[in-house]
């Protein structure tokens, strides 16, 4: 009824836009999840609010590999709207940023944007072409509190105590030690991706070598544990029941009741357990991917994805207003209104409510301490090559063993490298 | 009469600027960003490069394979229960017209929703197909997940879904054979099944040969149905050129996706073409 009450009004302003002379129209590109479009709404909503002139619209376009697409096809035909949101990291880098994009350095709020993000939407230059629309998360573990209760378990802080719990569950209950959903592919790439920190532990200057075509996954022993992780896993038979067919929702739901007491994911995913099983948020932890030494423990970070203004659009100056506030306290109180809050925000003075979830109060400590996270390897460098999440399957699914999984994956992404033209490949 | 021509050429010129526009000149580009490094922003040419690549595939082998395999059986089921089906539908069953409604129903629906629907009934645990055959005392398979069988589970629900047009087909040719030989056929004591195989097969090859060109092309170079149920996984178990294709296209390879292109619209021609002169002469001699 409101949202058809919205419409009603931007329509009504679209049509007096043409005779009163100062009032403008922003378009917006956002991905079609739950959460993005609550979150857009409700920032677009509170600008308009403020600036009774400027009004917007809101396209909504699929996520993953065809929404990059979509964006892509748009910058490439100068069709893309006044302000869209897009990803962070190695995939922005794909949609070469100085060419397409307007570096919004240059807004007053610029300088509450922490540098941990701005540093993940940058070019060379140091241009900046993003603003935060959500908070930093984490790539680890769900958890179900209440089986880790009822079997008098601890959060494991390394790889062996983890698989002693897992151990535990699969003898004591039920329940399967690890949900893993493989209808939904890209989900199967989590306990490698996660393992990053321990990687960056151990291996301080892999990302940097990475990229420069020194190091691999086949053959640096720390980057090639995710891979053996996920195989360790699937071998030891702790998987839900067809495990193959399973989707990312049924994987949120099992950890939340307790069908499965372990769920490798980003915590992105709070808002969804709360939306699927509001009576179970409560019973769901979260802790980082455990490596092999109990003093390096830390947690694996993504920054979120960002509001973009494009170089094509006409309404540059009013597109940047609008980023400008979306940069302030107040948006983030917008946001945690309209979604929750799901982790550390990005700008500089925003707090969270004393009532998070448990998943969030777990996943909080790690930011709070000194080298208890590490970007992804995606934030760190422009290459991630786009098979992982087969491999991964094929790891988790007994196809394929992990050595010979990262021998293609790395494969995979020197082909990303010559794709994106650097150098040294 | 002024002109020994009917029309004028120049009213071919609505229809050939379509086909020009749309169907030539993208094509000829095809050729041309097939050799170039190309990210939607800007192009650089690479000669070969984009086909040295693709060729190394780690995957190609099994895409390949996968396609032929696909093409030739969707295309052998579909023509085989085609014949049979319009045989039945023609003889003068009850409810016979009802029956060829519903042989050709799936051929409306958009592929992308069967896919869907049928991966949903192929769920192992809460899927249709699997309760059902638990009635029966049988454990069904892991019809999507198991490596071994997601490709023939996809090629069953394509062949459900085609099998109707063929049908129409075959009792289109049906009806074109004269009742004459039957008659003749029956005077002389032939039995229904010596009837089958020495009237109706031979006289129905033009029905034949279009539902087997038909299907053959279609099943080489399908896309939808595999993408919609499997994605071509589980891993790369199911993956046919059109998904290796897509997933680089996916992916941002956007030179090396039409590279790989050129070669399925290669591979097709190869086999097409020599099968439709084969089935061509072949009806010339009889």
């Amino acid at each position: 009824m409101k949202n058809k009450a919205n419409k009603l009004i931007i329509s009504a302003f679209v049509v007096l836009g043409a005779s009163v002379s100062n009032a403008t129209e922003l378009s917006i590109l956002v991905d079609n999840s739950p959460d993005t479009v609550a979150l857009t709404q409700a920032l677009t909503s509170a600008y308009s609010k403020l600036n009774p002139d400027v009004t917007f619209e809101i396209e909504l376009r699929p996520g993953g590999g065809e929404g990059d697409n979509i964006v892509k096809t748009r910058l490439a035909t100068g069709e893309m709207t006044d302000v869209f949101l897009y990803n962070s990291g190695s995939l922005l880098q794909a949609l070469r940023p100085s060419r397409t994009l307007e570096p919004i350095n240059d807004i007053a709020n610029y300088s509450n944007i922490l540098s941990s993000f701005t540093s993940t939407v940058s070019d060379a230059e140091g241009n900046v072409y993003a603003v935060p629309i959500q908070t930093a998360m984490g790539g680890g573990i769900f958890y179900n509190k209440r089986v880790y209760a009822e079997l008098g378990l601890k959060v494991p802080k390394t790889w062996q105590e983890f698989m002693a719990n897992c151990a535990i569950i699969a003898e004591k209950s039920k329940a399967a030690p690890i949900a893993q959903t493989y209808r939904d592919t890209w989900t199967s790439q989590l306990l490698v991706l996660s393992d990053f920190f321990n990687v960056q532990a151990e291996n301080p200057s892999f990302a940097t070598d990475y990229t420069n075509n020194k190091a691999k996954f086949a053959t640096t022993p720390a980057a090639l544990r995710g891979f053996e992780k996920l195989q360790q896993v699937s071998e030891a038979g702790y998987f839900n029941d067809y495990y193959g067919a399973a989707t990312y929702n049924d994987g949120l739901n099992m950890v939340a009741t307790g069908k499965a007491v372990h769920y490798p994911m980003l915590t992105f995913a709070i808002p969804s357990i709360k939306l699927n099983t509001p009576d179970y948020i409560e019973d769901v932890g979260f802790f980082a991917q455990p490596g092999d030494d109990a003093d390096k423990n830390g947690l694996t970070v993504w920054m979120p994805a960002g509001y973009y203004i494009p170089k094509e659009s006409d309404q540059k100056e009013e597109a940047k207003a609008f980023l400008n506030y979306i940069a302030t306290v107040d948006a983030c109180d917008v946001i945690t209104k309209a979604i929750g809050a799901n982790g550390p925000y990005l700008i500089k003075g925003c707090t969270l409510p004393d009532n998070v979830y448990p998943a969030v109060k777990d996943m909080l400590p790690y930011f709070q301490e000194e080298g208890r996270t590490a970007p992804a390897l995606e934030f760190l460098s422009p290459i991630k090559g786009p098979m992982l999440e087969q491999l991964t399957v094929e790891v988790g699914s007994g196809i394929r063993n992990a050595q010979s999984a990262a021998e293609l994956y790395d494969q995979d992404v020197a082909k990303q490298a010559r794709q994106l033209n650097l150098p040294n490949w | 009469m002024k002109s020994s021509r009917s029309y004028p050429y120049w009213f071919i010129l609505p229809g050939g600027l379509v086909y020009l526009v749309l169907f030539l000149v993208p094509t000829v580009a095809a050729f041309w960003f097939s050799l170039t490094h190309w990210d939607l922003f800007e192009t650089r040419f690479i000669g070969l490069d984009n086909y040295y690549q693709f060729l190394r595939e780690p995957f190609l082998i099994t895409g390949v394979v996968n396609t032929v395999i696909f093409g030739v059986l969707t295309s052998i089921a579909k023509s085989v229960l085609g014949l049979l089906l319009a045989v039945l539908l023609t003889s003068g069953l009850l409810g016979q017209s009802f029956l060829r409604t519903l042989i050709f129903f799936p051929v409306l629906v958009s592929t992308i929703g069967v896919g869907i629907a049928f991966a949903e009934i192929m769920h192992p645990a809460r899927g249709m197909l699997n309760i059902g055959l638990s009635y029966f005392g049988i454990q069904g398979p892991a019809w999507l997940i198991d490596p071994n069988l997601a490709l023939f589970s996809v090629a069953l629900v394509d062949i459900w879904k085609g099998v109707g047009l063929a049908t129409l087909i075959y009792i289109a040719g049906l009806a074109t054979i004269s009742s004459d030989y039957y008659e003749a056929a029956r005077i002389d004591g032939a039995t229904k099944l010596q009837m089958f195989f020495r009237i109706t097969v031979p006289l129905v090859r033009p029905a034949t040969v279009t539902v087997v060109t038909l299907s053959l092309i279609g099943g080489l170079r399908s896309f939808d149905i595999i993408w919609a149920m499997t994605k071509g996984g589980p891993g790369f178990s199911s993956d046919v050129l059109a998904s290796v294709i897509y997933k680089q296209y996916q992916a941002g390879f956007y030179g090396l996706s039409t590279a790989g292109n050129i070669i399925l619209f290669a591979l097709v021609a190869f086999i097409v073409i020599p099968l439709t002169y084969w089935f061509n002469r072949r009806e010339v001699d009889l």
